[in-house]
């Protein structure tokens, strides 16, 4: 018992540098402006607009996620207590969109 | 597990004692993971809701297209509507400003960053190299705090405009959800502003160091982080994507 709380006591101060923490707001501008750039593109008109807007948000939550939230250095149980209610509320979302005929099998 | 929890009371900077469970986890840190977990639930549903509405207003302003005072005519282009009979006095222009939304965004962006240096800087008080004020707690929680209420007067001269433009919560199904999502989100930036408020007075008064305030700033700090993301899935669903 003792052991298993002093692992976990200790995963929780693994963190990131400062200078990683630099690359990740960079890395999070350059996706955002990218973003930005594509609306004002006529790929806005492209079947794949939304598709990539969405895979690009994706890796921009997923970013926070890991590197600022230290989701990726952290404890397994916080992990699980996040991914685990992200899951219920992505599924909740899409169950919701087919119900009101959003989005169809088709 | 009694044993444990008593290694990590000993274990407590500052003669302050730290609150374990039965996983060896700090109590207040499970708590704020499952606020946020439950936090997930409610903008899944919020944000579930404007999209099941979008599309469905019968009168304007609309979100992405051009439309018609005086009719439902609507359109991708100011020429279209007027082409479909509406008199250019009547034309009404897509709500959203990309431009200024895009600028507030970037600021929320960068406040997460100002906030995990605020997080290192008191990780790391006292030592050598962080004796310095821009590697210093008072000063990154103060730009997380200033950030954070940029954002707020973002989104106050947003709505005000879209008030103006005759866009109200009453106005059509696209008002009463999207004042409702991005309402709710601006509460959450309010209150952690005014934590980070908190959080700087404690810091100015007696100094945050040692592992209670470490974990206090922590859970701040994945507060202000959940209320970034959320802001990063809103950005993309509702002013992006149309």
């Amino acid at each position: 018992m003792s052991d298993h709380s002093a692992h976990g006591h200790a995963a929780e101060h693994e963190h990131p540098t400062w200078k990683q923490y630099k690359w990740v707001a960079l890395w999070l501008t350059l996706i955002t402006i990218v973003e930005v750039w594509v609306y004002y593109t006529p790929f806005r008109e492209s079947s794949l607009f939304a598709p990539a807007l969405l895979v690009m948000s994706a890796v921009k939550f997923t970013i926070v996620v890991l590197f600022y939230m230290h989701l990726k250095y952290d404890h397994w149980i916080f992990r699980r207590l996040f991914t685990g209610s992200l899951f219920i509320a992505t599924a909740t979302l899409f169950a919701l969109m087919f119900l009101f005929r959003k989005l169809t099998l088709g | 597990m009694a044993t444990a929890a008593l290694e990590h009371d000993a274990n407590a900077g500052h003669g302050e004692h730290q609150h374990y469970t039965s996983t060896g986890l700090e109590h207040r840190k499970i708590a704020i993971w499952a606020l946020i977990g439950s936090e997930c639930m409610l903008f899944a549903s919020l944000i579930s809701t404007y999209l099941i509405y979008k599309g469905r207003s019968r009168v304007g302003p609309w979100p992405h297209d051009w439309g018609c005072k005086t009719s439902n005519v609507i359109g991708k282009t100011a020429e279209a509507v007027q082409a479909a009979g509406c008199a250019a006095a009547d034309v009404m222009k897509p709500i959203l400003d990309i431009p200024v939304t895009s600028q507030s965004t970037f600021v929320l962006l960068m406040s997460s960053l100002a906030m995990v240096l605020a997080l290192e800087g008191v990780e790391n008080a006292g030592k050598p190299g962080y004796d310095k004020w821009y590697k210093g707690s008072k000063f990154w929680l103060a730009m997380t705090a200033i950030m954070g209420a940029t954002f707020l007067g973002y989104q106050s001269y947003e709505f005000t405009s879209f008030v103006h433009e005759g866009l109200t919560i009453r106005t059509n199904l696209f008002g009463s959800s999207f004042f409702t999502l991005t309402g709710f989100h601006g509460t959450h930036v309010a209150v952690g502003v005014l934590w980070l408020m908190t959080m700087l007075f404690i810091d100015m008064k007696r100094g945050l160091k040692g592992a209670t305030d470490v974990l206090l700033v922590d859970i701040c700090a994945l507060y202000w982080h959940f209320v970034d993301v959320v802001w990063i899935a809103i950005f993309t669903l509702i002013y992006l994507i149309q």
